[in-house]
């Protein structure tokens, strides 16, 4: 061997047995196959399969390929487009919002130190910790005539994300040099200029760090959406996944369930994949301090 | 924020602005006397120091966050400590006060205790299987090449994966007639045990979010100063001694992180178990938000909330203590 496979630029620190070496790809080969090679695999296939063959689930090639009809009963059974269309007329809006006010709080939460601020800043960040009030919120939003309605929802969620979203910014903005703003400043920037020019540029991989994380979870919401938007028209994705999945029972439709969870979850890798660096960075930069 | 302009520190006393005012009211007149006062005890601070932050950062960049979070976050949370005390519910439309009835219903049935008894275990089930996956996968993918980069990825993917979908795939394998069972040729019960189901659920939400876990896992391994570790290879430490006695203190930060999120997340847990077991096999998985959505739809809202307050209760008292003990451990480490 005069190129030893993925020679690790740690080998520096630690020495590496030769087990170690040869024995840890195929072990990451392994745990990859099991662990998340077969459920996918499984998602896979049984969307492609007739229902007759679905109704055990396996992880057999289907001897009859019929993604095509399984997608468009998905759509025509499932209501899959108009759920898409609902899910994402809520959980656009919930992440403008949350990512525009949270840099705005962020902002002057990090930049200022007076004790009403850190109050404030504290407050505002135990939406991490604590769970949300899911059956008040409901009486809430019936008493402000927003129960069942997008708006609703939409604040709802931006109540419940804020404080991801402030917490990770907050940590961000820490690291950048005052000085830039500074100079803007000198140069007559008023705050809103310094904050739409300075700031805003410079969140930027925190900001796709926070779009994933609120994407990821509005996006796959059912519980919350359930209490707030319940059944009829306005249903999200996840909703009708649920409603789709309860109907197995009677149905044995693990094709649709299936092509549903495959529709839901694309365009979620979608985003990860053309945003990945930006993403993996902002999360572990925000986390680890 | 009218007087932002006049008052702006990093603009000293305008001529123009000056002019103004001292043509102005005795009221003017005070406020420039005011400002120049300010101007003064500013000018003789030391360079260097940051101008007054209420111009510079207004409050009212903060204040729409603030405000949405304290009207559909925070006043939910506070209306959660009223109506869990009235009979409010689907039947009547008036909501009148009673007292501890609600709590009283919750635990001569049994509900509580069990609630709450699942839902502990679960959380620190899950918890200990996502930090568990995740700090093997951060260590088995901690050099930065190209087959650990895609492996990484790869591991990512569950997290992707909503977690109800993710509750119907492994309904799917683990079913007695699934696919797991079709392929080992058993007809195992994995999801029809009263004991072992908890524990099967609380593996599949460590599956789900092991690949978040692992990422901070490797953010704080690659904190860990270069030196230390040559440090420690020159003092003769192996890579199991490096680990426990440098790599594993170095990683607090990330431990205290992961640890802290995965609890409280697994605590508010619904999807996953809703969509394995539906809070069966004779509830022994029905957590306490399993419960709220049973009990929500036979529209005993006042129970609902009852059972949501000793969420909240149950949160803080678990979650206060861990952060201040996990943050103390991170300085002693």
């Amino acid at each position: 061997m005069t190129a030893p496979p993925a020679r690790p630029p740690r080998a520096a620190g630690i020495r590496v047995p030769p087990l170690w070496r040869y024995g840890r790809p195929a072990l990451v080969l392994l745990l990859a196959a099991l662990a998340v090679g077969v459920p996918l695999w499984l998602v896979a296939v049984t969307s492609a399969k007739p229902q007759a063959e679905a109704v055990r689930p396996n992880l057999d090639l289907p001897r009859r390929w019929q993604p095509g009809g399984n997608y468009a009963d998905a759509v025509s059974q499932g209501e899959m487009l108009r759920g898409f269309v609902n899910s994402l007329l809520v959980v656009v809006p919930s992440v403008a919002l949350v990512l525009i006010l949270g840099a705005g709080a962020a902002w002057v939460f990090a930049r200022r130190k007076s004790r009403l601020v850190t109050a404030a800043y504290a407050l505002t960040i135990s939406g991490l910790l604590l769970p949300p009030a899911v059956i008040t919120v409901v009486m809430e939003l019936r008493q402000l005539g927003l129960a069942g309605t997008r708006p609703g929802m939409v604040a709802v969620y931006t109540g419940m994300y804020l404080s991801t979203s402030i917490f990770f910014m907050t940590g961000f903005v820490r690291t950048i040099p005052a000085e830039l703003e500074e100079a803007a400043r000198m140069d007559g920037a008023r705050p809103l200029r310094v904050f739409l020019q300075i700031i805003l540029p410079l969140l930027r991989p925190v900001i796709a760090t926070a779009t994933i994380m609120v994407m990821l979870y509005a996006w796959s919401d059912m519980f919350y959406a359930f209490f707030v938007l319940g059944g009829g028209d306005r249903t999200t994705l996840p909703l009708n996944l649920y409603r789709v999945a309860s109907a197995e029972l009677y149905l044995n439709n693990w094709h649709l369930v299936f092509a549903y969870v495959v529709v839901m979850s694309l365009p979620m890798i979608a985003v990860f994949l053309v945003a990945q660096r930006k993403i993996v960075s902002g999360i572990t930069s925000g986390a680890v301090k | 924020m009218a007087h932002a302009d006049t008052t702006d520190p990093s603009v000293p006393a305008r001529p123009a602005a000056r002019a103004r005012t001292e043509t102005g009211t005795r009221w003017r007149k005070q406020r420039r006397q005011r400002r120049e006062q300010r101007q003064r005890r500013r000018q003789q601070r030391p360079v260097g120091r940051l101008p007054r932050a209420a111009v510079t950062h207004p409050w009212w960049f903060a204040l729409p966050a603030v405000a949405v979070f304290g009207g559909f976050f925070l006043l939910p949370n506070l209306l959660n400590f009223f109506y869990p005390f009235t009979d409010w519910s689907a039947y009547h439309s008036d909501v009148s006060f009673t007292g501890l009835d609600n709590f009283r219903a919750i635990a001569d049935d049994g509900s509580l205790l069990r609630s709450l008894r699942t839902t502990l275990l679960y959380a620190a089930l899950a918890a200990l299987f996502q930090n568990g996956f995740g700090l093997a996968l951060a260590l088995l993918l901690e050099a930065d090449t190209r087959f650990n980069q895609f492996f990484r990825a790869v591991f990512f993917l569950p997290v992707l994966i909503s977690a109800l979908a993710v509750g119907y795939v492994f309904q799917a394998l683990l079913n007695t007639e699934g696919a797991v069972n079709q392929a080992l040729g058993t007809e195992v019960p994995w999801l029809g045990s009263t004991t072992w189901t908890l524990v099967i659920v609380g593996l599949i939400h460590g599956w789900k979010w092991m690949g978040l876990a692992m990422l901070i896992y490797l953010a704080g391994l690659k904190g860990v100063p270069g030196d230390m570790l040559e440090a420690a290879r020159v003092d003769g430490a192996g890579p199991w001694r490096t680990f426990w006695a440098v790599r594993w203190p170095m990683l607090a930060p990330a431990v205290t992180f992961n640890v802290t999120t995965s609890l409280i997340g697994s605590m508010n847990t619904f999807d996953i178990v809703q969509a394995t077991t539906g809070g069966g096999p004779a509830a022994s998985t029905e957590v306490f938000n399993i419960y709220m959505f049973r009990i929500f739809g036979q529209g005993l809202y006042g129970q609902a909330s009852a059972m949501s307050l000793v969420l909240f209760l149950v949160v803080v008292a678990i979650a206060v203590p861990l952060v201040v003990g996990l943050r103390r451990r991170e300085q002693t480490l």
